[in-house]
């Protein structure tokens, strides 16, 4: 224990500041009352849905969590099932088997909700091609589910991903 | 390898590590696989490919103790049928049934007859990897029907879980069939990121298949590049700069260490230590952090190309490096040993989702898991492709194959890694060529790369057609091996120590559905 506690006091507090909103990133325009906004700013809670991706959006996915960008530090928690959500974290290109699931979980998501795409794939379909070339894919996630915020980069950086999360629950300005 | 069977042609694939590849007749198969087994060697993979007039070819690509076996089995174009292999080897169940749901090639008289990649979103009779394939015809969207194994018996009942899943995780199904908490049996059912990329590299330029076997499965992107540009470069005889190859095992073994580091903190946090999460994930966004700022990339995609690689060490970021690798080998060592210490996590770890040694051989485990459970495997150490034959890895093994043993592997991987960088920037000196460009491929080539990514060997095979372009491209992922056993791993145990189990292999989904 006393090892444990020396490391904690040893390695101190890494968090660095979260980054602004950044309105470009919006795609369709905000439709959440202020006072929504501000419940949800308190308290987010997102479901991620890999919808088809390689796994390398996950990645950064799961570094939003660590001791640097400290997402809950935020207010702002994963949780197990969509009907405890108010925002979908999705990723990849749909693939056409999960395009029944993505929208099943859509559909499972309380209202009021936001949708974030996350990744190059996600606003694109990115490296894998859409619905138009590629007999497999969906293509990009506003195909399926309606969007509000998409962020691309392969994969985004944990920074670009905090931003568009933090976009969604922003005023529009 | 003559001696596997007295019909064998052997030719040598002029790739990095030994390979040959032979062609055989159907009546062959089952003889000389048999005999591969007997002597200890395994199955790597199995893909099929359209020649059209010329009928089907199946590849099987076998592992023995001098080294790779690739058998070419031409099939006729009206009957495309081959003798099933997976009584042999169990992990060809699942690679023959993703053969037949892409090209409509069948494995006479396998007792799993089921669909495996294919759902339902295309046509139950086309198949998307032949040349004539027309998705616009093509496209269903019929209501998916798969016929799981059901467990009867008082008290049994069925837990389904996913496609989607509780954590930030790949999407695929699992039914457990439980009593009480206890599970009797695990189904997995996976394909459902299918998102066709065999067929997109059939329209990609050499340049673009780079970049596409670097997204086959994300967190092994410079295992999937390396082995596509080996087999790039089998194609065309050709051998990158020294200095490319060094950098190339520095960007495997910072992968290794990279996914290590994240998996360990993922196993302390599923034991309610969530101490070891938030260190080791420290320790790993440093990792990326170098990655990015001394090669442009956190996770290193695109930094191999076929000819080499693309970005370069200068002694300014070796320095970095080095101090990187003190400091890690200082706080991983010191994690370790509180992980060791902590008698809650150890509770948790040992005995849990156990695979004997027995049973690993039986089913063919690989990579890390397998190592985990005495299948001493490595393609660093056995067929050390240049530049690891210089430097001498030191093969991490374990034969209890539970929790624990997987853990161990990955700490003992984790600081040889890091000395192996260590040695590699070593041997990094002054500058030199990155690459030898590689334009195009000669025509109807045949090539084949395999590394030891740090989930187990990852396989690229290429074929090329008469104008040099990629006819058909084959990206083999360990999982495909491991999926099954893991299975087995969970017999007996409870349901509450299946992440916890699932987390210590941490399979691809995205490198098995394509
Ligand atoms: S955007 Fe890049 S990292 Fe993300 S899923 Fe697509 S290919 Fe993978």
């Amino acid at each position: 224990m006393y090892q444990i506690i020396r490391q904690i006091i040893k390695t101190g507090i890494k968090t660095e500041a979260a980054p602004q909103s950044d309105e470009s990133l919006r795609v369709t325009p905000a439709h959440l009352q202020q006072q929504i906004l501000d419940a949800f700013g308190g308290a987010l809670s997102i479901r991620l849905v890999d919808a088809g991706s390689c796994n390398g959006c996950e990645l950064e996915i799961h570094a939003v969590n660590n001791a640097y960008y400290n997402l809950e530090g935020l207010g702002i928690k994963f949780v197990a099932s969509p009907r405890h959500a108010d925002m979908l974290l999705v990723t990849g290109p749909v693939s056409r088997h999960m395009e029944v699931a993505l929208k099943r979980t859509y559909e499972a998501t309380p209202d009021p909700k936001l949708v974030v795409a996350i990744g190059e794939c996600a606003c694109n379909g990115g490296i894998f091609g859409t619905d138009v070339d590629n007999y497999a894919s969906c293509g990009n996630i506003a195909n399926v589910i309606p969007v509000d915020v998409a962020v691309s980069g392969c994969p985004p950086t944990p920074v670009a991903i905090l931003q568009a999360i933090l976009t969604a629950i922003s005023p529009e300005k | 390898m003559n001696n596997l069977h007295p019909n064998l042609q052997l030719t040598p694939f002029p790739t990095a590590i030994p390979a040959w590849q032979a062609p055989i007749v159907a009546g062959d198969l089952q003889l000389i696989c048999h005999k591969v087994r007997e002597s200890g060697g395994r199955l790597v993979a199995i893909w099929g490919r359209d020649r059209r007039e010329a009928g089907f070819v199946l590849h099987v690509l076998l592992l023995t103790q001098t080294g790779l076996l690739c058998l070419n089995l031409p099939l006729s174009r009206q009957v495309p049928s081959y003798p099933d292999i997976s009584r042999i080897f169990p992990s060809a169940n699942r690679m023959q049934r993703a053969v037949y749901d892409m090209l409509g090639m069948a494995a006479l008289q396998a007792a799993d007859q089921r669909r495996w990649l294919r759902h339902a979103a295309w046509a139950d009779d086309s198949f998307p990897l032949r040349k004539d394939f027309d998705a616009q015809a093509a496209l269903r969207s019929d209501l998916d029907d798969y016929p799981f194994v059901r467990v009867e018996g008082q008290g049994v009942h069925e837990i389904p879980v996913g496609p989607v899943h509780a954590g930030i995780i790949e999407p695929g199904h699992f039914r457990f069939s439980v009593v009480g908490e206890k599970v009797l049996r695990l189904e997995e059912r996976l394909g459902y990121i299918h998102k066709g990329i065999e067929k997109r590299f059939e329209s990609s330029t050499l340049q673009q298949g780079a970049k596409l076997a670097g997204r086959v499965s994300g967190d092994s992107t410079v295992a999937y590049a390396w082995a596509y540009a080996m087999a790039a470069e089998c194609i065309a005889d050709k051998t990158p700069p020294d200095r490319a190859l060094w950098l190339r095992a520095l960007f495997l073994e910072r992968e290794r260490i990279a996914n290590h580091l994240g998996d360990l903190g993922y196993l302390g946090n599923d034991v309610a230590f969530s101490f070891g999460f938030a260190q080791f994930w420290i320790l790993k966004e440093q990792v990326l952090r170098h990655n990015a700022a001394l090669f442009g990339h956190r996770y290193l995609m695109d930094a191999v190309v076929p000819g080499g690689v693309s970005v370069d060490l200068d002694e300014a970021g070796k320095k970095v490096l080095s101090e990187e690798c003190a400091m890690l080998t200082r706080e991983v060592q010191l994690l370790r040993r509180l992980y060791e210490e902590h008698a809650g996590v150890q509770d948790r770890f040992i005995g849990t989702g156990r695979v004997a040694p027995k049973l690993a051989a039986q089913l063919g485990l690989c990579g890390l898991a397998g190592r985990a459970s005495s299948q001493a495997w490595d393609m660093r150490v056995q067929f050390a492709c240049a530049p690891y034959g210089m430097l001498d890895v030191q093969m991490a093994t374990h034969q209890n194959g539970d929790v624990a043993a997987r853990v161990n592997v990955r700490f003992d991987e984790l600081l040889e890694s890091l000395r192996l960088q260590r040695e590699i920037m070593a041997n990094l000196l002054g500058t030199g060529d990155l690459a030898y460009p590689l334009a195009s491929l000669p025509a109807n080539g045949f090539g084949v790369g395999m590394v030891e990514g740090w989930r187990g060997e990852v396989m690229v095979a290429i074929h090329t057609d008469a104008a040099g372009n990629l006819d058909r491209v084959h990206p083999h992922d360990p999982s495909w091996q491991n999926w099954p056993v893991l299975e087995h791993a969970i017999i007996g145990n409870i349901v509450p120590d299946f992440p916890l189990i699932n987390k210590s292999f941490n399979l691809s989904y995205s490198g098995c559905d394509l």
